[in-house]
C-alpha cells in the first residue's frame, strides 16, 4: 500500500507544481517549479520500476534542460519583464480546451481495453542491465543515429546563437 | 493466490492514464494561455513528460522495454529540440528585444 | 506477275518521294521528267498485265501482308488483278501518262513545278491502291488517298484564297460522301465477317434480292460514290475543283478520281443488282443529276467550268447506265469519257495556255485560225462526246441509250435528250471560242501562240484513242461479238446472272431509230448553235429561265442557306451561349472562387501563434472526439 501512497503524493505534487508554473508571474519560478515537477515524475518511473529512465530523467531534465532553460532567462534578462498581459477571453478558452482536452484524453484512452500483463514492482524490463542490453542489440542503429542528432543539434545551437557579423 | 494479492495490491493503470492526462492538459493550457515563448517552451515540455510517463507505464504494464526504450529515444529528441529551441527564442529575443510570441505576427498575408 | 504488280505501287510512291523531299534542290526541269519516267514504267507494266490477264483469263491475288488481325478479325494488305482492275489501270496509267508529259510543258513556267509532280505521283499512287485494292478496306484507304491529292492540287495555287476555299469545299463534300462509304464498310463487315471484295459478292450471291441488309449497305456506298463522282446532291464541288491547275482537271476531275464512285459500284455489282431499291435511287440520281448537270453547263461562260459541268452531267449519265444495270456499258463508257475528256481539258488548257490564262470564253473567239492544232484536237473531242459517229463517244453512249430503251421507251427518249444536252453545250463552246470573231475587248498579254510539242503530242494520243477506241465494241446492228461485254463479261458474270434477262430484245427498227434519230437531232443542233452562237454579235446576259441556269440552279446558294447558314448560327449560338457562357463561366467560376476564397481565407493567416495553436489544439480535439465517437 505504500506504493498506493507514493503515488498519490508524487501525482499530486506533480500537478500542483506544474499548475505553479502557469500561476508564477516570474519565469524564473516557473523554471523551478518544473524542475519539481520532472523530479516528481522521476520517482513516478521508479515506482514503475524504471530505474534507468528515472536516472537519465533526472540527468538529461533536471541536469541539461532546466539548466538551459535558467540560463536562457538569465542571460536575456528576462524575469524582470514578467508577465504578457493576456486576456480574459483567451484565458477563458484555453481553459475550456485544455478541460475538453483532458476529457477526450481520457475517452479516448478508457475506450482501448487495458490488459496488465507483468506487474510493475516485480518487472525486470526497467532496470539498466536489461535495457542496456536491448538498447545495444536490437536499437543499436536509432542509438548511434540519436548521437549524430545530437551533434547536428550542438552544431545548429552554435550556429543560431552566434552573433552576426553583420 | 500470491498474483491475486499482488494485483490488489499494484496501482491500477487507470490511474496512469488519469494522471498523465490531466498533466498533458495542463500542458496544453499552458501553451494556450501564455504569451512568454519560454513558458509555452515549457509547457511542451510538460506534455512531453506526461506522454513518457505514459509510455513507460504502459510498457511497464505490459511487461515491454520497447515502451521504455521509446521513452529514452523522446528524451534524446527533446534534449536537442530544446537546445535548439532555446537558441532560437535567444535570436528571436535579439531580433525583437522580446519573446512575445504575439509580436511574431510579421508571417502573415 | 506478283512482283509487277508490286512494282505498280513500288514506281510512283519512289517518284512522289524522291521528287517531294527533293524538291527544293531538285532541278525544275528534272523533276517533270522524272514522274513522268515513274508513270511511263507503270504504264509499261500494266499493259503487261494487261495482257497477260486477257490472255490467262485468270484472277491474279497478290497478297502483300496481314494488315489488320487480331481475334477473329484479319483483314490483309492485298491487290487483286482481274479484268477490271486491268482496265483501269490501262486507263490511270495510259491517261496518266499522257498528261504528265502535257503537264512539263504546261507547267513550265510555273514556280513550284516539283510540288505539282510529286502531288500527281502521289495520286496515281493512290489511284492504284484504290483500283488495285482487293478489299473495301484498301479501297477506302486508295479512296481517302486520291481525295488528299485532290485538294492538295486543288488548292495548288495556295497563295489565292479562293483556290484554298475550292480545295476545302472538296475535302469537305467528300467527307460526306466518305462517311456513308465508312458506314457501308462497317455493315458490310458486321454482316459478312470479311471486307475481301470477291469473298463478299460470293456470300451476298446467296441472299435474296431486296434484302434490308444489302439495301442498306449498298446505299451508303452510294453515298461514298456520289461524294466522289460528284453526283445531286453533293456535286458543287466538282465545278469549283478546276481553281486546280488544267491538267489536274483533266486527270482527276475528269478521267479517273472522279469515275472512282462508277468503279466501286460496278465493283460491288453483285450487292448492287441484289437491291433494286438502290439500283433504281442511283438510276433516278444519275438521271437527275445529268440532266441537271447539261443544263447548267449551256449558260456557263468559264470554259473550264463548261468542262467541269459537262463532266457531271456525264458521270450522272454513267450512274444511270449503271442504275440500268449496264454495268460493262458504264465501264465502256467511262474509258471513253477519259479519253474524250482528258482531251478537252488539255485542249481546253492548251487553249489557256495560249491566251495567257484567260478563261473566261466571251473574251475569246476566232482562235481556229491562230492555235490550229488545238482547234482539231479540240474539234475530235466535242464530235467525240457529242456522240457523232465513228468517233468513241457515239459507241458508248450507244450502249448505254440501248440499255435505257431496254429499259423502257420513256426512259430511253430521257437518256437520248440527256446526251443531246452535251452536243448543244460542247458546240456552243467549239463555235464560241473558235469560230466566233474575237471580241472587241480581248487583249492577251501575250501574242496568242500555239502550245509546245511536248503538250500537243500527249493531246494527239488522247485524240486518236478518242477516235478509235469505240471500235472494241461496235453496236449490235453491225457486228455480233461485243468486244468489250466479253472482256468484262467474267467481272459481272455473277451480277448478271442475278436479275432477269429482259424477256424482250429490242427489235432491229428500234435499234436503228435509237441509232438515226439521235444523229439528226445531233445535225440540227449543231447548225443551230452555228447560228446561234457564231452569227450573235455578242452573248446577251441570261434572262428568266436563262438566268437561273447560268447561276447553277442556286445550288451554292441553297445549299448555303439550307446548311452553310444554319450551322454558321448553331456554331455562332453554340459559341455564345455554350462555350462563352456556359463553359467559360464555369472555368472562370473555378478560378475566381479559388480567388475569392483565397481572398477571404487569407484573414485567417493572422500571424498569431496563440490563434493557431487554438485552432490545432480544437482541431485535435475535434479529431479525437470523433475518434470515440466512431
Amino acid at each position: 500500500m505504500l506504493s498506493h501512497y507514493l503515488f498519490f503524493f508524487l501525482s499530486a505534487v506533480a500537478l500542483i507544481s506544474a499548475m505553479m508554473v502557469l500561476l508564477s508571474k516570474k519565469p524564473i519560478h516557473s523554471v523551478l517549479y518544473l524542475t519539481l515537477t520532472f523530479f516528481t515524475l522521476a520517482g513516478h518511473y521508479i515506482l514503475l520500476n524504471a530505474q534507468f529512465l528515472a536516472v537519465v530523467h533526472i540527468i538529461v531534465y533536471a541536469g541539461a534542460i532546466m539548466v538551459l532553460f535558467l540560463f536562457t532567462v538569465m542571460l536575456l534578462n528576462l524575469n524582470i519583464e514578467g508577465e504578457f498581459p493576456k486576456s480574459t477571453l483567451m484565458k477563458f478558452v484555453s481553459a475550456i480546451a485544455g478541460g475538453m482536452i483532458f476529457l477526450v484524453l481520457i475517452g479516448t484512452l478508457k475506450s482501448f481495453e487495458v490488459t496488465t500483463i507483468g506487474n510493475p514492482e516485480l518487472t525486470q524490463i526497467g532496470l539498466v542491465k536489461n535495457l542496456g542490453k536491448i538498447l545495444y542489440s536490437d536499437y543499436i542503429l536509432p542509438f548511434e543515429l540519436s548521437s549524430i542528432l545530437f551533434l547536428s543539434a550542438m552544431v545548429g545551437a552554435v550556429m543560431l546563437g552566434k552573433k552576426d557579423k553583420n | 493466490m500470491g498474483s491475486a494479492i499482488t494485483q490488489f495490491q499494484i496501482i491500477p493503470l487507470q490511474y496512469y492514464i488519469l494522471f498523465c492526462s490531466a498533466l498533458f492538459s495542463i500542458g496544453v493550457i499552458g501553451v494556450l494561455a501564455k504569451r512568454n515563448a519560454l513558458v509555452i517552451f515549457m509547457s511542451v515540455e510538460l506534455m512531453l513528460n506526461s506522454a513518457n510517463l505514459l509510455l513507460a507505464a504502459f510498457s511497464a504494464y505490459r511487461n515491454d522495454p520497447a515502451g521504455q526504450i521509446f521513452v529514452f529515444f523522446i528524451m534524446v529528441v527533446a534534449a536537442a529540440e530544446v537546445a535548439i529551441g532555446l537558441a532560437l527564442l535567444v535570436v528571436v529575443y535579439r531580433s525583437t528585444h522580446s519573446i512575445d510570441i504575439y509580436k511574431l505576427d510579421r508571417l502573415k498575408w | 506477275m506478283q512482283l509487277i504488280s508490286i512494282l505498280l505501287l513500288v514506281f510512283p510512291l519512289l517518284g512522289f518521294l524522291t521528287i517531294g523531299l527533293l524538291q527544293k534542290q531538285m532541278n525544275r526541269n528534272l523533276s517533270g521528267i522524272l514522274a513522268s519516267v515513274a508513270i511511263f514504267i507503270n504504264f509499261c507494266l500494266s499493259a503487261f498485265l494487261f495482257g497477260y490477264v486477257i490472255s490467262s483469263n485468270q484472277v491474279l491475288e497478290v497478297p502483300l501482308f496481314d494488315w489488320i488481325k487480331f481475334a477473329d478479325i484479319s483483314i490483309p494488305f492485298a491487290l487483286t488483278i482481274d479484268r477490271l482492275s486491268a482496265l483501269m489501270l490501262m486507263i490511270v496509267n495510259g491517261v496518266g501518262l499522257l498528261i504528265h508529259i502535257y503537264s512539263i510543258g504546261y507547267m513550265k513556267e510555273d514556280e513550284s513545278v516539283n510540288r505539282f509532280f510529286a502531288y500527281l505521283n502521289l495520286f496515281i499512287f493512290f489511284m492504284l491502291i484504290l483500283v488495285l485494292g482487293s478489299d473495301y478496306l484498301m479501297l477506302f484507304i486508295g479512296w481517302e488517298g486520291v481525295g488528299l491529292s485532290s485538294y492538295l492540287l486543288i488548292g495548288f495555287w495556295f497563295k489565292d484564297h479562293a483556290n484554298n476555299n475550292a480545295a476545302k469545299k472538296a475535302f469537305i463534300m467528300n467527307r460526306i460522301g466518305d462517311l456513308g462509304f465508312l458506314l457501308g464498310i462497317f455493315i458490310l463487315f458486321s454482316t459478312f465477317k470479311t471486307l475481301s471484295i470477291i469473298d463478299i459478292a460470293d456470300k451476298a450471291s446467296m441472299m435474296h434480292s431486296g434484302d434490308m441488309t444489302l439495301t442498306i449497305v449498298t446505299l451508303c456506298l452510294f453515298v461514298g460514290a456520289m461524294g466522289k463522282s460528284a453526283q445531286i446532291p453533293l456535286f458543287t464541288w466538282l465545278p469549283d475543283a478546276m481553281a486546280g491547275p488544267t491538267p489536274v482537271s483533266a486527270l482527276i476531275h475528269a478521267a479517273t478520281m472522279v469515275t472512282a464512285g462508277i468503279y466501286l459500284i460496278a465493283r460491288s455489282s453483285v450487292l448492287f443488282v441484289l437491291s433494286p431499291l438502290t439500283m433504281n435511287v442511283i438510276l433516278v440520281v444519275g438521271a437527275v443529276t445529268a440532266l441537271v448537270g447539261g443544263l447548267i453547263a449551256i449558260y456557263q461562260n468559264d470554259i473550264k467550268k463548261i468542262l467541269a459541268y459537262s463532266t457531271v452531267s456525264q458521270l450522272g449519265f454513267l450512274f444511270m447506265a449503271l442504275g440500268l444495270g449496264s454495268f460493262s456499258g458504264a465501264m465502256f463508257h467511262l474509258t471513253t469519257h477519259a479519253f474524250f475528256k482528258a482531251l478537252l481539258f488539255l485542249a481546253a488548257g492548251s487553249v489557256i495556255h495560249a491566251l495567257s490564262g484567260e478563261q473566261d470564253i466571251r473574251k475569246m473567239g476566232g482562235l481556229r485560225s491562230k492555235i490550229p492544232f488545238t482547234f482539231a484536237l479540240f474539234i475530235v473531242g466535242t464530235i467525240a462526246i457529242s456522240g457523232i459517229p465513228p468517233f468513241a463517244g457515239f459507241f458508248s453512249k450507244e450502249v448505254i441509250l440501248t440499255a435505257a430503251f431496254e429499259h423502257g421507251t420513256a426512259m430511253g427518249v430521257f437518256a437520248t435528250c440527256i446526251s443531246l444536252l452535251t452536243t448543244i453545250y460542247m458546240f456552243r463552246l467549239l463555235f464560241v471560242v473558235f469560230f466566233k470573231p474575237a471580241g472587241k475587248d480581248f487583249k492577251p498579254a501575250h501574242s496568242v501562240h500555239e502550245s509546245p510539242k511536248v503538250m500537243l503530242y500527249p493531246m494527239a494520243v488522247l485524240a486518236i484513242l478518242s477516235t478509235l477506241a469505240g471500235f472494241v465494241q461496235l453496236p449490235k446492228l453491225f457486228s455480233e461479238t461485243q468486244g468489250f461485254d466479253n472482256y468484262l463479261a467474267p467481272i459481272f458474270a455473277t451480277a448478271n446472272g442475278l436479275v432477269a434477262a429482259p424477256e424482250h430484245g429490242l427489235s432491229v427498227q428500234t435499234e436503228w431509230l435509237i441509232f438515226i434519230l439521235p444523229l439528226c437531232v445531233i445535225a440540227l443542233l449543231v447548225f443551230y448553235s452555228y447560228q446561234r452562237f457564231v452569227n450573235a454579235k455578242e452573248l446577251t446576259p441570261a434572262t428568266g429561265i436563262e438566268k437561273v441556269l447560268a447561276d447553277k440552279f442556286y445550288f451554292d446558294e441553297i445549299y448555303d442557306f439550307l446548311f452553310v447558314k444554319p450551322i454558321g448560327f448553331l456554331s455562332d449560338f453554340f459559341r455564345q451561349a455554350v462555350d462563352q457562357t456556359i463553359i467559360n463561366g464555369f472555368v472562370n467560376a473555378i478560378g475566381n472562387g479559388t480567388l475569392f476564397a483565397g481572398k477571404r481565407l487569407r484573414r485567417l493567416q493572422t500571424g498569431n501563434v496563440g490563434f493557431y495553436l487554438v485552432i490545432m489544439v480544437f482541431s485535435v480535439i475535434a479529431i479525437l472526439f470523433f475518434n470515440i465517437i466512431l
